[in-house]
């Protein structure tokens, strides 16, 4: 121990048994998907060639990252007025406004997203009573299709974007905001130059938040896009369970993987990632 | 500095009232400043004058009553059209701009041309002495460069007022007094009205043309710190404006200040005692020495001492005399 320990810092001893468990639990299985995406079923790139050569693949890779941008965009820009509204409303309205965005947090994605379709299906709350009404002739296809796909991930991710964007509201000093105002900055110029430059480490974690949670998303766009909608997460769980393809599963896994890993080290160039998740800008 | 003396700059305060709630947190404050006038707003926390400050600036609607600048009422003109510089509590920096960047901004809003931008910034860098930190961020700078890069900010666009809120609380002691001289040198030098907020006494003596001192809201008293200090009207103002004891006499009651007392061993002094009493503590202080000294029926007097003067040396228990100028003590107008 004595000589070892002039070699590691002791530190290390204690976090070892963790690292120990990291590494077999996590770290061993993304490994071994690595592994699988390039030797199943033959060992070579095979699997990454079919990027090139499947038109299919590149649309379904195509789909996810549009139906994710665009979920992410009003995901976050909603979650950004949401965020403003708490910050700025009275400690007991914003508690109820707390507490709302925290239930839709906590209610399963399934039932969220089951009760999308009563309400918006061809046969749904919406639909009947339009047609009641006689606005419509013909139910307005909200559900099976995209549309359908981006309003229940929105609807989904708005709490993941509020929360990230509250707490980067809520310690700034609002006396900047009045110091702006008194040197004869008009509401719009204090937002432009002062608000959202400072909100920005927010609208940033909330925006990689949303995005990379959105890549994932399996059970949304099974349900709502009706078959139509295919995404990467459902291609993959198809390729598993049903056409068994292992190898072309494995490899959409490391692509996305390393699809976040390139975004967030992009990011990494422009900001300290450390003042989005947390930390104190200098 | 080569910016004109601004022409404007007379406040006239008229039975300004605010409330919060049921709370009146000022009560009917009549004040006039003239233009160039540097008047401290003072008071313990809780009295009102930083209310009163931010009503001026119009951050804070007006309950009842009237702010004139020139004549003209400002009431309904909201903060930013006010034209008024103000220095932040904890200055309230920009944290994402450089210091020139800060500096310019009132300009950079107004919209006037780059040129004129960096001309004037670069005028008040020469003024609160930070060219060199041009380039830095808020962040990078002392507490007393951030003080100095807040008050550029605030006379940047030449504004009539300048409005100060507590703006040396941050920093500390030996530094707050270079910092108060280098704040009146530039009061005196730009003619600028400065409004200026604080609960530190000596700060308010040593800076101000005129002191407001504030209680509960209202006025307690208004004048030059020597007529406050020499000729308070109240308990209140005696004894918050440096320290007092009062004596209760049979026309009323009188304040007076420790160091306008001279003690000597009993029966030893040239006429006779005002005041006779046993010596209970004695503090050393350096140049001075605070003496509490028990009078007989119960009260105490404060005796401050210049420690040279001292001749003998006083010791606890000791029978002293207390005497006095009758210009020493002031009759209090009220209670």
């Amino acid at each position: 121990m004595k000589t070892l320990g002039r070699y590691i810092s002791p530190g290390w001893f204690l976090v070892a048994p963790f690292l120990l468990l990291v590494a077999a639990f996590y770290l061993g299985p993304i490994l071994n998907i690595l592994w699988l995406s390039f030797t199943d079923p033959v060992p070579g790139v095979g699997n990454y060639r079919e990027l090139y050569e499947s038109d299919a693949l590149v649309r379904i890779i195509w789909t996810t990252v549009r139906v994710c941008i665009v979920t992410t965009v009003f995901s976050v820009l909603l979650g950004y007025v949401i965020a403003y509204a708490m910050v700025h409303a009275h400690e007991n309205k914003r508690n109820l406004m707390l507490g709302f965005v925290l239930v839709s947090f906590w209610i399963s994605i399934l039932v969220r997203t089951f009760s999308w379709l009563m309400l918006l299906g061809r046969n749904g709350l919406v639909n009947n009573a339009f047609e009641t009404i006689g606005i419509v002739s013909e139910p307005i296809a909200f559900m099976r299709n995209e549309l359908g796909v981006l309003i229940g991930m929105v609807h989904y991710m708005v709490p993941y974007a509020v929360l990230p964007l509250l707490v980067n509201m809520q310690t700034l000093d609002m006396r900047v905001m009045n110091a702006s105002r008194n040197l004869g900055a008009s509401g719009t110029q204090t937002f432009w130059r002062i608000y959202l430059p400072l909100t920005t480490p927010g609208l940033v974690a909330s925006t990689l938040l949303v995005f990379i949670l959105s890549l994932g998303f399996y059970v949304t766009p099974a349900v709502l896009g009706g078959g139509k909608v295919l995404m990467v997460a459902e291609y993959i769980y198809v390729q598993l369970l049903v056409t068994l393809q292992w190898g072309t599963a494995a490899m959409l896994a490391a692509l996305m993987l390393f699809g976040v890993l390139g975004l967030l080290y992009v990011m990494s160039r422009f900001m300290k990632l450390s003042t989005v998740f947390g930390g104190t800008a200098s | 500095m080569a910016s004109p003396v601004p022409t404007q700059g007379n406040l006239n305060i008229r039975d300004l009232s605010k409330k919060f709630g049921d709370f009146l947190a000022v009560d009917k404050v009549n004040l006039k400043i003239e233009k160039g006038e540097f008047l401290t707003l003072l008071g313990p926390s809780g009295s009102g004058k930083t209310t009163l400050l931010m009503m001026i600036a119009g951050f804070l609607d007006i309950t009842a009553g009237d702010i004139d600048l020139d004549g003209a009422s400002i009431a309904n003109i909201p903060a930013e059209k006010r034209n008024f510089g103000m220095v932040f509590q904890g200055y309230a920096l920009f944290p994402h701009m450089t210091v020139r960047e800060n500096i310019g901004y009132a300009l950079s809003v107004r919209k006037r041309p780059v040129s004129e931008i960096k001309a004037r910034v670069d005028e008040m860098l020469d003024l609160v002495q930070l060219q060199d930190f041009a380039d830095r961020k808020p962040g990078q700078l002392s507490g007393g460069q951030q003080q100095r890069v807040a008050l550029a900010r605030a006379l940047s666009f030449a504004p009539p007022v300048l409005l100060l809120d507590e703006p040396l609380g941050a920093l500390d002691k030996k530094l707050r007094v270079e910092v108060q001289d280098q704040l009146k040198d530039i009061h005196d030098r730009i003619g600028t009205t400065f409004i200026y907020v604080t609960h530190d006494q000596e700060e308010a003596l040593s800076m101000s043309d005129r002191i407001v001192i504030m209680r509960d809201g209202r006025t307690e008293q208004v004048g030059t710190p020597l007529e406050l200090y020499e000729k308070p009207e109240s308990r209140f103002v005696a004894s918050f404006l440096g320290k007092s004891n009062f004596l209760e006499q049979p026309d009323g009651l009188y304040a007076l200040r420790p160091e306008k007392i001279d003690i000597c061993a009993a029966g030893t002094g040239a006429g006779p005692a005002r005041l006779t009493g046993t010596v209970r503590s004695i503090t050393y202080f350096g140049s001075m020495l605070r003496v509490i000294v028990d009078i007989a029926g119960g009260t105490e007097v404060e005796v401050d001492v210049d420690s040279w003067r001292i001749n003998t040396p006083l010791s606890k228990g000791q029978k002293v005399d207390l005497t006095w100028s009758d210009a020493a003590s002031v009759k209090l107008a009220r209670g």
